[in-house]
């Protein structure tokens, strides 16, 4: 086989044929060629991390669902994106994250502008089935500038990500397993008392409301993560 | 042909949905052409009547009095809509869910007075230990999420259930709406 040929992979994404440079996710793939496949943790210009599974998709031959955000191309692929069990695996994850924590959006600083609850409407969300856990959770709100609401929080971890990878800070971090996981800055410390470089990227990344600028009254608070793959550009042309 | 029975319930909630529910102005005049509003804040009934075609309920359950209201509701009611964001979520009434009763009570009727500090117990019902949707007690046939559903909201879905058309209820409304 020569060099070209192993370097083009062919697949099909819902009976669509599609070509793929070697090394692509189906992700990148698929939206290469207009095919909508819903994600939340991922963020274009973070590295992929596969943490919220709504795109997970079905890979004939293979009976586990894989999430495509990390998901290489492979020759002869045929993913399928959207059937009916996809769609209900989705409608179940976004249920699970509803009732984990408290997402009251009416009156949430990101009401109208999270993707969380966008995605809710998007999948066809009308109720939760599953009991919410209401747990207590903390605010902290020694930044000068921000605060994090972590009953808002779904740890996609898209502000650790962006810490550490574009900003070189790594101030966020998760601390503790499973269900009790949270994010944390430096060694939990106080986010006010923290080394933060107060550049607020995590802020404009975040899809739901954990992360918000204080300057913003009541539910006034679009954020713009498009500045990433800009950044990422203007980095790599230096 | 006899009118269709619609009756609106107010549980734990801020009355905004029945308020978003009046909104619907002078399209008000035209639903009453064909549903009699039976029971409701808005009207003077005193007891849940027998047989309700469409019942609207407003708010989440939070007390003793609430689950039993909405567990008689059910038996006499062909649809069950619950209506807004508490009576699907919990909403801002479940926002005492992780603190518990006794803290937000202490907190509204000890800490707060300013004369004869004292919890009610006496002809107010007792209160739940956590605030919870509708459908976690009662079987729930259309969910009609935001807070409030707005009156176009209202008229689209009320137009399809009173009909019997086509309802894409994720088109029109989301939490929080």
């Amino acid at each position: 086989m020569s060099q070209v040929e192993s370097d083009v992979k062919t697949l099909v994404i819902d009976e669509q044929e599609v070509s793929a440079q070697a090394g692509q996710t189906i992700l990148e793939v698929a939206l290469e060629n207009e095919i909508k496949i819903p994600t939340l943790c991922h963020l274009e210009g973070l590295s992929d991390v596969g943490a919220c599974r709504l795109c997970l998709v079905e890979i004939k031959g293979n009976s586990k669902l894989l999430p495509a955000c990390v998901t290489v191309v492979q020759e002869g692929m045929e993913v399928s994106t959207n059937s009916e069990r996809l769609q209900k695996h989705r409608r179940t994850i976004l249920e699970l994250l509803f009732a984990e924590r408290n997402h009251i959006c009416s009156v949430c600083v990101s009401n109208g502008h999270c993707e969380l609850q966008t995605l809710g409407q998007e999948q066809g969300l009308t109720h939760v089935r599953l009991p919410y856990r209401n747990p207590e959770l903390g605010v902290d709100a020694s930044h000068e500038r921000f605060t994090v609401d972590h009953n808002r929080c779904i740890l996609c971890t898209r502000c650790v990500r962006v810490c550490a990878e574009i900003e070189g800070a790594h101030v966020w971090d998760v601390m503790g397993r499973g269900i009790n996981s949270v994010v944390i800055t430096d060694l939990h410390e106080e986010w006010g008392k923290s080394t933060c470089t107060r550049c607020g990227k995590c802020v404009q990344v975040c899809p739901t409301g954990a992360l918000f600028d204080k300057s913003k009254i009541g539910s006034d608070h679009p954020k713009y993560p498009d500045f990433l793959p800009y950044l990422n550009l203007m980095r790599e042309a230096q | 042909m006899s009118k269709l029975k619609l009756a609106t319930v107010w549980l734990d909630g801020c009355s905004g949905c029945h308020m978003s529910f009046l909104d619907m102005d002078e399209r008000l005049l035209e639903l009453a052409e064909i549903v009699d509003v039976v029971y409701s804040p808005l009207v003077d009934t005193k007891k849940f009547p027998d047989e309700v075609d469409i019942t609207l309920v407003e708010g989440a359950v939070a007390s003793v009095d609430d689950e039993k209201k909405i567990r008689k509701i059910r038996d006499h009611s062909k649809t069950l809509v619950a209506m807004g964001d508490c009576a699907i979520t919990g909403n801002v009434p479940s926002m005492r869910n992780p603190i518990g009763p006794e803290a937000i009570l202490d907190r509204a009727y000890i800490q707060n007075a300013s004369a004869q500090a004292q919890i009610p117990c006496v002809v107010v019902p007792k209160l739940l230990r956590v605030v919870r949707p509708i459908h976690e007690f009662v079987k729930v046939d259309v969910f009609l999420p935001g807070c409030p559903p707005s009156a176009d909201t209202f008229h689209t879905a009320l137009t399809a259930l009173i009909n019997g058309g086509p309802l894409d209820i994720p088109a029109l409304t989301r939490f929080g709406a």
